[in-house]
């Protein structure tokens, strides 16, 4: 993928900032900290979620379980796709049920892959209640679907694409926009 | 892949990738609720004109799975014994408009002839004594599990190769993942020019201790009346895998049923080197790794499926999660 045309909009330290503000507000809505607790969605949301779960280990000093979740298998679209989407393992070694779960992810966009999320989470148990927390929002939902924890809005065209780099993954932390040339279909 | 009617259709990568598909799957079966709507309102076709109790359970559990529909037709008991043809059969059940057919009959070819009759997805469950793909998927599974890999390693098939549709599969399988095969047993047993698949052809054990794996396989009651052996007992003295024949660094592997006391003795069946109830489980998630894979996906073909024309159409780049 050719890196061009591309705007940087959050830098090295201002993911981590946003990670740690996120943190903070997570703590701050749930005193409850003993129930808390973490699952990234897959891929980079995984990577995001063990971040923010070591800030909040060390925000509220206590253990928070930690899961990740991978939404192949609850898609809205395996018709419509040309091959069948790779399903990565998820693992959820905790009881969710009469947790709060703090789902996370990325890029919010059209809101069904934190659907897909709600409803593959369900299938471990009945947590009490779940959250969401995205280190961008770039709008164009549609469902209705709405992020308790935002790193940073990003207000974008539906042609551009969102790219979130994580340092566990890309070798750098960053989140960019880029215009997409596509030929019409 | 639109069809699995051969292992032939899947080289190395291919069969990797549906092996480690399975392997991610498994963790469904670890779960409170041990299903995921993957294919909610697919439908899958069992049909079975010969008896299967493990390949046929666990197709239908890995479709269950997975959220599909499963219709068990079995030839016996049917239309089939009123005479219908199977291709009378086939066109009939078409109708319930299936997406995949898990097909067993006792006739070589007849997954790939019913792959040319429907548009649904045709999965080899067992065609005669030519192919049983999803067995060999699922030994190839079980292996790397129990090994980490199979390359470079050697692979005794014993026992009744000639009326053996798992040997065949297998065959092909392990020698595309990089094993080197030997086949082993009576030369009454022992197809003519079978070594044209690559492997090695014995027709004593003597040499047995070389092998990294013996899979054994079953000695068909059914057949002995054709005079095959002289006897089972006489089989039994020459080629049963028992202690004194199996060491302790081998791993044993048998498609079950298994005949105690006949290909295997029962020491052995018990043994840690056996993992003969691990290819059982194995079943189940190769299976669902085969049907995701046959399921998901826009078939080109899919008449009286408007929903899935519209969605195909321009949006699809589109749609794509975010």
């Amino acid at each position: 993928m050719d890196h061009s045309g591309e705007k940087v909009v959050l830098h090295e330290g201002d993911v981590q900032r946003a990670l740690t503000r996120i943190a903070h507000e997570i703590a701050e809505r749930n005193p409850q900290a003993r129930n808390l607790s973490v699952v990234g969605i897959h891929r980079r949301g995984a990577f995001l979620a063990r971040r923010l779960r070591d800030l909040l280990e060390e925000l509220l000093d206590t253990e928070i379980p930690l899961g990740d979740l991978d939404i192949g298998f609850y898609r809205d679209d395996v018709a419509s796709r040309p091959d069948a989407p790779i399903v990565h393992a998820s693992h959820i070694d905790f009881d969710v049920a009469g947790r709060t779960v703090v789902i996370v992810d990325d890029v919010l966009f059209t809101g069904r892959t934190v659907r897909a999320a709600i409803e593959a989470l369900f299938d471990y148990g009945r947590p009490e209640r779940v959250q969401l927390a995205v280190l961008a929002d770039r709008g164009h939902r549609e469902l209705p679907i709405r992020p308790d924890y935002v790193g940073k809005n990003l207000p974008t065209a539906r042609s551009e694409h969102v790219r979130v780099r994580v340092l566990e993954l890309d070798g750098v932390d960053e989140v960019a926009i880029a215009e997409v040339v596509e030929t019409p279909a | 892949m639109n069809h699995l009617l051969s292992i032939e259709d899947l080289d190395r990568a291919g069969i990797e990738r549906i092996v480690e598909q399975a392997a991610r799957f498994s963790e469904v079966s670890d779960r409170e609720i041990k299903k995921v709507p993957a294919l909610r309102g697919r439908m899958v076709l069992n049909l079975f004109y010969e008896s299967s109790t493990r390949t046929r359970s666990s197709f239908e559990l890995a479709a269950k799975r997975l959220s599909a529909d499963v219709v068990n037709f079995a030839a016996s008991g049917s239309s089939v014994e009123k005479g219908e043809s199977l291709k009378d059969t086939v066109l009939t059940l078409s109708a319930h408009k299936p997406d995949a057919i898990v097909i067993r009959t006792p006739w070589a070819g007849a997954a790939a002839l019913v792959s040319r009759w429907c548009s649904a997805a045709i999965v080899n469950a067992g065609d005669g004594k030519h192919e049983h793909p999803t067995q060999a998927l699922l030994d190839v599974y079980t292996l790397r599990g129990r090994l980490g890999g199979i390359d470079g390693a050697s692979i005794w098939i014993v026992g009744d190769v000639a009326h053996s549709r798992v040997a065949r599969s297998n065959i092909i399988a392990f020698q595309r993942m990089g094993a080197k095969v030997t086949v082993a047993g009576p030369p009454t047993l022992i197809p003519r020019g079978i070594e044209s698949l690559g492997c090695d052809v014995r027709f004593t054990l003597d040499e047995l201790d070389s092998a990294d794996v013996v899979y054994a396989l079953r000695m068909q009651r059914e057949r002995m009346s054709e005079m095959w052996v002289p006897s089972l007992r006489e089989y039994a003295a020459w080629y049963q895998i028992n202690g004194r024949r199996l060491s302790p660094r081998q791993v044993l592997m048998h498609p079950g049923p298994v005949n105690r006391g006949v290909e295997l003795s029962g020491e052995v069946v018990d043994s840690p080197q056996a993992v003969i109830t691990a290819q059982v489980e194995a079943g189940v998630v190769v299976r669902m790794a085969v049907l995701y894979e046959l399921l998901t996906g826009a078939r080109a073909p899919s008449p009286g499926s408007g929903a899935t024309a519209e969605a195909g159409a321009a949006t699809v780049g589109e749609r794509q999660l975010a």
